[in-house]
């Protein structure tokens, strides 16, 4: 495959429709353009069913990146609902040394059981928790989010953080208590979840 | 100074009518054009624009609003994709013979039968004898740019123009855009002020009459005409817009073609993830180029002629089928614009991506190595190919 020197770091994402997988790789793409990159963010479109599985993209790279297809060999593969390890080979075509980023409760060692004794690097995130302790609700996508950024490296972390509070107060503008929900929702994220 | 944006195709061209603020809008709602017109309430709502937005019961409405609006001498635009585009075919016609001035939006998706909502091009293609200019573009940018263009090259042609865009591929992913201030815009676009017009009482006409027998071949004569004479134009509006932008536009856009022995010609998205096959190649020592049409009405026959002339083998891809048991629509051109030529290109046509099957960098570097093939052996072999169809083993599978 690629040899590019530039080749962009492509991640992709598995979720269910209606969970918000597609809104948080369009939201990793507006923070990674906020932090000067070029970017891509484009969801697998099918027929539109509440709960189906759905596959979301992102290319991160320093130079324009002219490739419109979607991702084979993902660096990185993020997985917002569990329950699809059953019937979705979420590993699949995952480069050497890529990270499964996954919003579970779970131990880190079930989930490695689940994916047949998967032994590659591994980042647990029980997004549930901690959107309900910092949102008061189960809003997935600013943990997973958050959790993208801090596993992968992909963007500078005080950058993001930065850029992610305009974009909330942009966003929030007409109800300034979520932004600072979201915003503890990024932090407690960012200080809890590791990669292993 | 531009300004450093992300957002999707669909956004860029609701920006780009957002900035020209025409004077009507007829609107019918299609996967994967429907937030075009989404867009642009919104903007109607925060009174950004002033336009007369025209919701309307279907498709060929709304091509009859803006023919209705055109003729009376109104700056007019639509949006709109597949089966869309199907619906309004009796009136594309209307619009192109009568020489009416007007704008649309095709986010391109695949005509139903089976039923897709996936992008392909059979639905602009499939108009492609309809008389309208036909622009594609890549990506957003191109989209946003060939948008504000196109304005200016209906008005001048006085014919109608389709600016396309892949559907899901461009019109829903997010990528960086350089947008043009709204001034800078508005001053470029400029005010429409149509020759002849059904508002105009000092000057009464009919718009659209019985074509007799005496006259209905001089109307067709100088609508081909008038296909022709819009090359001049689109060149024209082309350069004023690189004195705006510094981007270049051309008819085709030649990629690493200098002293390529094998090409591919293609149109749209997939134009992109060629080049960086192209790239690879290149790395690798294999002169490969690619020859991207941006106009395909008019077809640039002469420049697609030149371009290929001294290349060995060339494939042309199809993103719709004629099922003509002769080539896809690209095809047919590209080998036909060759034909008068003393250097002919061994020549194969590809049919890709149809319904939304998705093209790969893989896809095209399989398409260079059987035109190494071709170009070493001298023999074309199978002239009508398909990327990724799977034989009826392969389904079972």
């Amino acid at each position: 495959m690629s040899s590019q020197v530039n080749r962009p770091v492509e991640i992709r994402w598995h979720g269910r429709g209606g969970q918000g997988a597609k809104t948080a790789c369009l939201l990793l793409a507006e923070a990674a353009f906020f932090s000067g990159k070029y970017v891509q963010g484009f969801p697998e479109y099918g027929p539109e069913r509440m709960g189906a599985p759905i596959t979301a993209y992102n290319r991160i790279s320093d130079e324009e990146c002219s490739v419109h297809s979607n991702i084979y060999t993902p660096d990185h593969v993020v997985v917002v609902d569990e329950t699809l390890l059953h019937s979705v080979d979420v590993l699949k075509g995952m480069r050497e040394g890529g990270i499964l980023i996954i919003n579970s409760k779970k131990e880190s060692s079930e989930i490695r059981q689940m994916l047949g004794g998967y032994d590659g690097r591994l980042c647990v995130v029980d997004a549930e928790r901690i959107s309900t302790e910092t949102l008061g609700r189960n809003f997935p996508n600013t943990p997973m989010l958050a959790a993208v950024v801090k596993a992968s490296g992909v963007l500078d972390q005080a950058q993001f953080t930065k850029d992610m509070k305009k974009s909330f107060e942009h966003k929030f503008r007409t109800k300034p208590e979520v932004i600072e929900g979201n915003m503890k929702a990024l932090t407690k994220t960012m200080e809890e979840v590791y990669v292993e | 100074m531009a300004i450093r944006e992300r957002m999707s195709g669909n956004e860029a061209v609701a920006t780009a009518m957002r900035q020209i603020n025409p004077d009507v809008m007829g609107a019918f709602p299609i996967t994967p054009s429907t937030e075009i017109p989404e867009y642009f309430s919104q903007f109607m709502a925060n009174g950004q624009v002033d336009t007369q937005f025209v919701p309307v019961e279907s498709e060929h409405s709304a091509m009859s609003v803006c023919i209705g609006a055109s003729a009376a001498g109104a700056r007019a635009m639509t949006a709109t994709s597949s089966c869309g585009l199907a619906f309004m075919w009796e009136l594309l016609y209307v619009a192109a013979s009568s020489r009416l001035p007007l704008t649309m939006a095709v986010a391109n998706r695949a005509l139903t039968g089976p039923i897709s909502i996936g992008n392909d091009h059979s639905d602009s293609m499939g108009a492609r004898d309809s008389g309208w200019l036909q622009i594609y573009a890549e990506n957003n940018q191109e989209v946003y740019d060939n948008f504000i263009q196109a304005v200016l090259i209906t008005e001048a042609a006085r014919l109608p123009i389709m600016v396309c865009q892949d559907g899901f591929i461009t019109s829903h992913g997010v990528s960086n855009i350089q947008l043009i201030e709204d001034e800078k815009v508005k001053a470029f676009v400029g005010e429409y002020e149509p020759e002849d017009y059904l508002l105009n009482d000092r000057n009464p006409l009919a718009v659209g009459p019985y074509g007799t027998a005496p006259y209905y071949m001089e109307v067709k004569r100088k609508q081909a005409q008038a296909m022709m004479d819009a090359e001049e134009i689109i060149g024209d509006v082309a350069r004023r817009f690189e004195e705006l932008t510094g981007r270049s536009y051309g008819f085709i856009e030649e990629y690493r073609m200098e002293d390529a022995e094998t090409a591919v010609v293609v149109i749209g998205s997939s134009a992109g993830t060629g080049k960086a096959a192209v790239d690879e190649l290149r790395e690798r020592g294999v002169r490969a180029g690619l020859i991207k049409l941006r106009v395909f009405r008019p077809f640039p026959a002469k420049l697609i002629a030149e371009a290929l002339s001294g290349v060995k083998a060339v494939a042309v891809m199809d993103k719709t089928d004629s099922f003509s048991g002769n080539g896809g629509p690209l095809f047919s051109e590209t080998r036909s614009a060759l034909y008068d030529r003393k250097e002919r290109p061994l020549m194969v046509n590809y049919i890709y991506g149809l319904g939304g099957r998705d093209v790969t960098v893989d896809h095209f570097f399989e398409v260079f190595d059987a035109l190494g093939r071709i170009a070493e052996s001298g023999e074309p072999g199978e002239t009508y190919r398909y990327i990724g169809v799977r034989d009826a083993e392969e389904r079972r599978r």
